[in-house]
């Protein structure tokens, strides 16, 4: 059987994420209640998972670290198929960078027992860092394929991968236990089904806390990252916009008249 | 003795290669870091790792380094993360760098998370801007929520930043610097079980986005894989380049490739149209000083319109066809006039 972690997050809904802004007097977030969803990437992940799992036996552990909100998402994750939840959950974990949530989801990972792939979207949309699986992988000391866009075999002990570089692609052949962070172009997720979510209600979420994980304070969260946020500032913009205006015909007309004045037409 | 005790690390750039030739990104980022070492008071250096490279040495010093790494062994001709982290990390130790600066590249955002991981150190992905702030450290810039966020990472060290290629330019260089190499040998400790079987590279196709004229970039305005094609057609009848936001690269109507900003491409046109797109920072910081920049979008509230120079209220996916439509006009008017 194989054993597969997938590491999710919790993310301001994108298509509302542009509501959350700096206020300019007090330098701090104002997050307008933006909905927390599944990062899009992890459900790519998820898939491979999901996948596989209609091939061959495997075991699928959800994990996700946040606030207790999130363990919303990770129930998603059951709805869609997984057959465990877990959330690292602790006022402790909180402010962590990559380098701390790494080193928790490792811990965390190490704690569901043995593992054979762990799986991860290969970036978060809210952060756009993409620092997490390699760093996973360096706590648990295995190697890692970064960008998988297609997995070519996955039977036996050593995977084929392709995994994308810039204009083009690198084949790899990776010995299991592994990590891999996944694109886009590796499937196409699945949505929910109402079966999924019927069968997830009976699933219930685990939540661990800094106890469980055997951690000390100093080395999660805000404490345990090397980088912190020294300043947050708002930036002014050097132009100034003229609108267009009139009827459709008018306004594409007048635009085409603006560039040929400028001479870039 | 003491003096040098207290002497600050040198600042470090990991360059990059591919089929032996230098990255663009590689050498702007030289260019950075000896900014930052003559602030420092410290030297620039870079390590160079691959195969059959020894010329592109005099390119990296040329650059502004004082020091160059050099790994030369058919076995580094292409990136493998385990050996590269490996070098770098024994390289780090020995040496005792204040700051590494990485490309953001498909190798960059592998290789540098795995040596911040090793150092227990910092790293922040994908920066606009690198200046020191009043203690020295390294504030590290990145857009985020219509604003800047400045990232510092003032317990440890080396301070780790990666950067896409664009955002510094490239320094002139100076055929007459000279530097010392040293020479790295490959650790012969690394494991077997990560290979690369084959490197595969499309040929480029069209005009490439970052040395295009015009952009075209379009956004989640465009509704469907039909409203993406109208823009598609925009940027072809401009003979510019497509470009795109994050949104629209995961609705799949477009590839990774096109995308613009932080974590994409930067672009550095005469003429940028943004289209169905919202403006957000992380997207529009890849925008380097376009000399005229529009907006089209439907909500005239959109914060894209304070960003641009002409803006443009409207449903993108009507507005589009009408305005191919007057640039063709305008476009067969000039040849046969």
């Amino acid at each position: 059987m194989l054993n597969i972690v997938v590491c999710v997050k919790a993310v301001p809904d994108p298509k509302e994420a542009c509501n959350i802004k700096i206020d300019p007097a007090t330098k701090t977030l104002l997050r307008c209640d933006v909905p927390m969803v599944v990062n899009a990437l992890d459900k790519n992940a998820i898939e491979v998972a999901l996948q596989l799992k209609e091939k061959t036996e495997v075991r699928i552990t959800v994990l996700s670290m946040g606030p207790p909100e999130a363990g919303n998402i990770v129930k998603e994750c059951l709805a869609l198929g997984a057959d465990r939840g877990i959330l690292l959950s602790d006022p402790a974990f909180g402010g962590a960078d990559t380098f701390a949530t790494a080193f928790t989801l490792a811990r965390g990972i190490e704690k569901t027992g043995a593992c054979d792939v762990i799986l991860c979207g290969m970036a978060s949309s809210d952060g756009s860092t993409e620092w997490v699986g390699p760093q996973v992988a360096t706590f648990l000391k295995l190697p890692v394929v970064t960008m998988v866009k297609e997995i070519v075999a996955s039977d036996g002990p050593w995977w084929k991968i392709k995994a994308s570089i810039d204009g083009g692609y690198r084949l790899m052949q990776v010995k299991l236990p592994a990590v891999f962070t996944v694109t886009r172009d590796v499937n196409k997720p699945r949505t929910l089904s109402f079966s999924g979510i019927i069968k997830a209600r009976k699933k219930e979420i685990e939540h661990w806390g800094i106890d469980d994980l055997g951690v000390s304070s100093e080395s999660v969260g805000l404490k345990g990252s090397p980088t912190i946020v020294s300043r947050l500032n708002t930036t002014e913009s050097k132009r100034e916009v003229e609108f267009i205006k009139g009827t459709r015909e008018e306004k594409a007309e007048f635009l085409v008249h603006k560039l040929i004045g400028t001479g870039l037409l | 003795m003491v003096e040098q005790e207290n002497k600050i690390g040198p600042v470090w750039v990991i360059a990059e290669q591919i089929d032996c030739r230098l990255l663009s990104v590689s050498t702007q980022l030289i260019g950075q870091a000896r900014k930052l070492a003559d602030q420092l008071n410290t030297s620039a250096e870079t390590i160079l790792l691959g195969d059959d490279i020894e010329k592109q040495t005099q390119q990296l010093i040329a650059a502004g380094a004082d020091r160059v790494y050099l790994g030369n062994a058919p076995e580094l001709a292409f990136y493998h993360p385990e050996t590269y982290t490996e070098i770098i990390v024994n390289l780090t130790g020995e040496y005792r760098p204040e700051i590494i600066l990485i490309g953001s590249t498909a190798m960059g955002r592998e290789l540098a998370p795995l040596v911040a991981a090793r150092l227990k150190t910092g790293l922040t992905a994908h920066c606009i801007d690198l200046v020191l702030d009043e203690d020295r450290n390294l504030e590290q810039r990145i857009p985020a929520y219509g604003g800047l966020l400045s990232i510092i990472c003032p317990q440890r060290r080396p301070q780790m930043a990666t950067v896409a290629g664009g955002v510094f330019a490239a320094p002139e260089p100076d055929e007459a610097r000279s530097g010392d190499i040293i020479e790295v040998r490959v650790p012969d400790t690394v494991s077997d079980r990560i290979k690369t079987l084959e490197v595969v590279r499309d040929e480029p196709q069209g005009v490439s986005l970052e040395s295009a004229d015009i952009v075209v970039a379009g956004g989640a305005g465009a509704g469907d894989l039909d409203g993406w094609k109208k823009i598609i057609d925009l940027a072809n009848t401009l003979k510019g380049a497509l470009g795109s936001t994050r949104p629209a690269v995961d609705e799949g109507w477009t590839e990774l490739s096109t995308m613009i900003g932080q974590s994409g491409k930067m672009v550095n046109p005469q003429l940028y149209i943004g289209v169905g797109l919202s403006g957000e920072q992380q997207h529009l910081v890849g925008v380097v000083e376009a000399r005229v920049m529009v907006a089209i979008n439907n909500d005239g509230r959109s914060p894209v319109f304070d960003q641009v120079d002409f803006g443009i209220v409207d449903d993108c996916r009507e507005f589009v066809p009408v305005l191919i439509q007057k640039i063709k006009a305008y476009q067969e008017k000039k040849v046969t006039c």
